[in-house]
């Protein structure tokens, strides 16, 4: 699926868009770190939980849960906050 | 703002077993992680002039910079941006290229039932003994010690003390102690033996192992705690600093929450070497630094302990204190700092020193600024007016570490 990297992580992905596989959330995430190492730990702590300021929306919706299930034709968004000042 | 130096290189190197060049220790290299990413200052020999190799890292919080003083070039730094989780990133050309850490400090997955622990950030580094190439000590908030055996690629934690029962309870929680997040940092190898560690937790004590870390134990007697609390309990001792002379690794400096101190081991108790300090300053503040050759020359930068804590310099006026003598007496040393309405003082890890003759001491401030010695100044290792702080200070825009 198409997956939309947030500026903040192009470092590891160069593209805004990359393509990543997986049946759940945490399968994508797992194939994002399998191509890019080290993104997932920016993203997901040791404890698998969503770091502050990190989200994920599958179809407009938020996705919270690292087991939530994903289509291959679903398109995941990776919005980092850029929030504060 | 954390600072270091290639001090340890140049002392290695002056026993003749340091791959660098008897020039190349000659030279400065002043390490400068701040807020908004890390710089290198290039210093020649009379610090007259810096070159700057900056900013590497822009925008991301780097706790920590270290140079690897067994091989002179591999750099570690801790690294995290505000919003993304935090890494390692390593260099073995002095900075030219980075690599990330392939596996980052990070606490053991919680047992089910129990909320596990996360690392928010790296805060501290040290490059284990010389006998050990490739071997790193890391320190983190929430607090917690790590090792690497890759030369930083790959870290292990300590379970010992991370996931120890009493020590879980000496470090309490993410609410207690500093604004930022408590840490565990001053890791400090013995350059006698690697099995002899010592670390230090701004909410939990000062600790040491003789067993490389296989355990460690409090060393805590003589130190003292805020009024009304029990000394005997760890969790209430809040070291800022702890620092170990080059040339006598049994003496132990610390800069604590409640007054300066010395160990001379094998004692075990902490001696109040802060008491003759003037009462209109007090010996409360952050940084310590331990002259590279003179294990009785000891500089701290006292900060306004009265009420708030307000982290700024007694009464506006920033100022060095120095003893030559162990911490029997202190002297006043401002000249070129501002003499007054200089609302900033200098955090734990932002002061350091150089190796050269007269020693060069170097502070990084909450403004966002670099002090450094006047070139042609004299062993006080304060800036008079000095070339090399006005070049430090053209790039000195650099908001500090927060840490408390």
């Amino acid at each position: 699926m198409k997956v939309l990297i947030p500026s903040a992580l192009r470092s590891y992905t160069e593209n805004g868009w990359v393509e990543a596989s997986g049946a759940t959330l945490a399968e994508v995430l797992a194939d994002l770190d399998r191509i890019y190492p080290g993104i997932r730990f920016r993203m997901i702590d040791e404890q698998n939980r969503i770091r502050p300021h990190i989200r994920f929306f599958v179809a407009g919706t938020q996705a919270r849960d690292l087991g939530q299930a994903l289509a291959p034709n679903d398109e995941l968004l990776i919005v980092q906050a850029l929030s504060g000042g | 703002m954390a600072l270091d130096t290639n001090q340890a290189i140049s002392q290695t190197n002056a026993q003749a077993t340091a791959q660098t060049t008897a020039a190349a220790a000659r030279r400065v290299v002043l390490l400068v992680a701040t807020r908004k990413g890390a710089w290198l200052y290039h210093g020649d020999a009379a610090r007259g002039s810096w070159r700057v190799d900056g900013p590497h890292f822009l925008g991301h919080v780097i706790s920590h910079v270290r140079l690897d003083p067994r091989d002179g070039r591999t750099l570690l730094a801790a690294a995290k941006t505000g919003h993304l989780g935090p890494t390692i990133f390593r260099s073995t050309d002095l900075g030219r290229n980075w690599q990330e850490a392939v596996k980052p400090p990070a606490f053991a997955a919680a047992k089910p039932g129990e909320t596990g622990r996360a690392v928010d950030h790296t805060f501290w580094l040290t490059p284990a003994h010389a006998n050990e190439p490739g071997v790193w000590y890391a320190g983190t908030s929430p607090q917690g010690l790590f090792r690497s055996e890759d030369g930083g690629v790959t870290w292990a934690p300590f379970s010992c003390v991370n996931d120890d029962a009493h020590y879980r309870e000496w470090m309490g929680t993410a609410q207690d102690g500093t604004p930022d997040g408590p840490k565990l940092h001053s890791i400090i190898v013995d350059p006698r033996d690697p099995a002899h560690l010592y670390f230090a937790m701004s909410g939990g004590g000062v600790h040491e192992s003789t067993d490389g870390g296989r355990s460690f134990h409090p060393l805590i007697d003589g130190l003292d705690v805020v009024e009304g609390f029990d000394r005997g309990n760890v969790s209430f001792h809040d070291p800022h600093c702890l620092r170990m002379a080059p040339g006598r690794p049994d003496r132990l400096y610390q800069q604590n929450h409640c007054g300066i101190y010395r160990l001379d081991r094998p004692a075990t108790t902490w001696q109040r070497i802060g008491r003759g300090m003037p009462a209109e300053v007090g010996d409360i503040g952050f940084p310590l630094v331990v002259h590279p050759r003179d294990a009785d020359t000891a500089w701290v930068l006292p900060m306004d302990g009265s009420t708030v804590w307000p982290r700024t310099s007694p009464g506006g006026k920033p100022a060095v204190y120095a003893t030559r003598d162990g911490g029997e007496t202190w002297q006043r040393l401002d000249a070129g700092l501002p003499p007054g309405e200089a609302w900033w003082t200098v955090k734990r890890q932002a002061m350091t020193a150089d190796a050269q003759d007269p020693v060069g001491l170097y502070f990084g401030t909450t403004s966002g600024e670099l002090w450094g010695p006047a070139a042609t100044k004299a062993a006080t290792g304060i800036a008079s007016r000095a070339t090399c702080r006005k070049s430090m200070r053209s790039r000195r825009r650099k908001s500090p570490r927060n840490s408390g």
